[in-house]
């Protein structure tokens, strides 16, 4: 059941981007979507209404760059919760420390070992 | 209307831009929007069996997320590298954007377009064409959040 949910909802996310892309006239580029995307994870996320999605919708709510955003929003809030205003600084990167340093790492091993093709 | 030589030069650019907007080519959107909402849905299945996996070692939700996102970012790496995400992306649209892998995509292949002008300012730099974006709205929101909930509670 969990798989049937992250499908739909993970998939519905991507329509709504897709749309997005094809039925607006501004260009909007897969980086537009993609920043779109983690600020309105980051805005729902400290609504609290978010965590619910994600209690919902598992990976079809984690998964999707708005879940990106929720992580940031809510290490930063914890952060505040345990250092006070320290933890605003320290929270949010802390939190997604796992995700932007695999992309990291992992991006410039492939840029040394692959070649692009064509 | 074509491009009456007669009107305005102001009327005459609005016609042409007509004639352009009538001329070029449709997405096709309805299919976009089915193999965005299937291959989508199905990276954010794969990402569901990574996260019941690392929940079932007896990682907490957020642990297991983490170890998710990782686990998926470098698949993507590696199928970037390879060449076959694109392949996927030309099909997928939105679908292999908006899932981490899709974040992780945009950071490897300008990086690996980029490796001819050096591994400083072509892959290092590179590396953040787009994520540096991502990287400055999520973290600037994520603190704005941060304040105001420090101000307020």
């Amino acid at each position: 059941m969990d798989f049937v949910k992250a499908f739909i909802f993970g998939g519905l996310i991507c329509v709504a981007a897709q749309l997005l892309m094809d039925l607006t006239s501004f260009k909007v580029t897969p980086a537009h979507v993609l920043v779109g995307l983690v600020t309105t994870g980051v805005v729902l996320s400290a609504l609290g209404l978010y965590q619910p999605f994600v209690d919902f919708a598992g990976a079809g709510a984690s998964i999707p760059l708005t879940g990106f955003g929720h992580i940031l929003a809510q290490g930063a809030i914890e952060g505040v919760k345990k250092d006070g205003l320290l933890g605003a600084f320290t929270g949010g990167a802390a939190a997604a420390a796992g995700g932007i340093t695999a992309a990291v790492v992992f991006g410039y091993f492939a840029a040394l070992l692959f070649r692009p093709k064509g | 209307m074509p491009v009456d030589p007669n009107k305005p030069l102001e009327i005459q650019k609005k016609q042409y831009q007509q004639m352009v907007n009538r001329a070029k080519p449709r997405p096709p959107i309805l299919r976009n929007t089915f193999w965005a909402f299937i291959v989508g849905g199905i990276i954010c299945a794969i990402g569901q069996g990574f996260l019941n996996y690392f929940k079932g070692l007896g990682l907490s939700a957020l642990e297991a997320g983490t170890a998710s996102a990782i686990v998926l970012v470098f698949f993507t790496a590696l199928f970037t590298g390879l060449g076959v995400y694109d392949e996927i992306a030309k099909y997928g649209g939105a679908g292999t954007i908006v899932p981490i892998t899709g974040f992780a995509n945009s950071m490897v292949a300008p990086a690996m377009e980029a490796r001819p002008e050096g591994l400083v300012l072509g892959v290092g730099a590179r590396l953040f064409t787009i994520a540096g974006p991502i990287l400055t709205f999520g973290f600037t929101f994520a603190w704005l959040a941060a304040i105001l909930y420090y101000l307020f509670t």
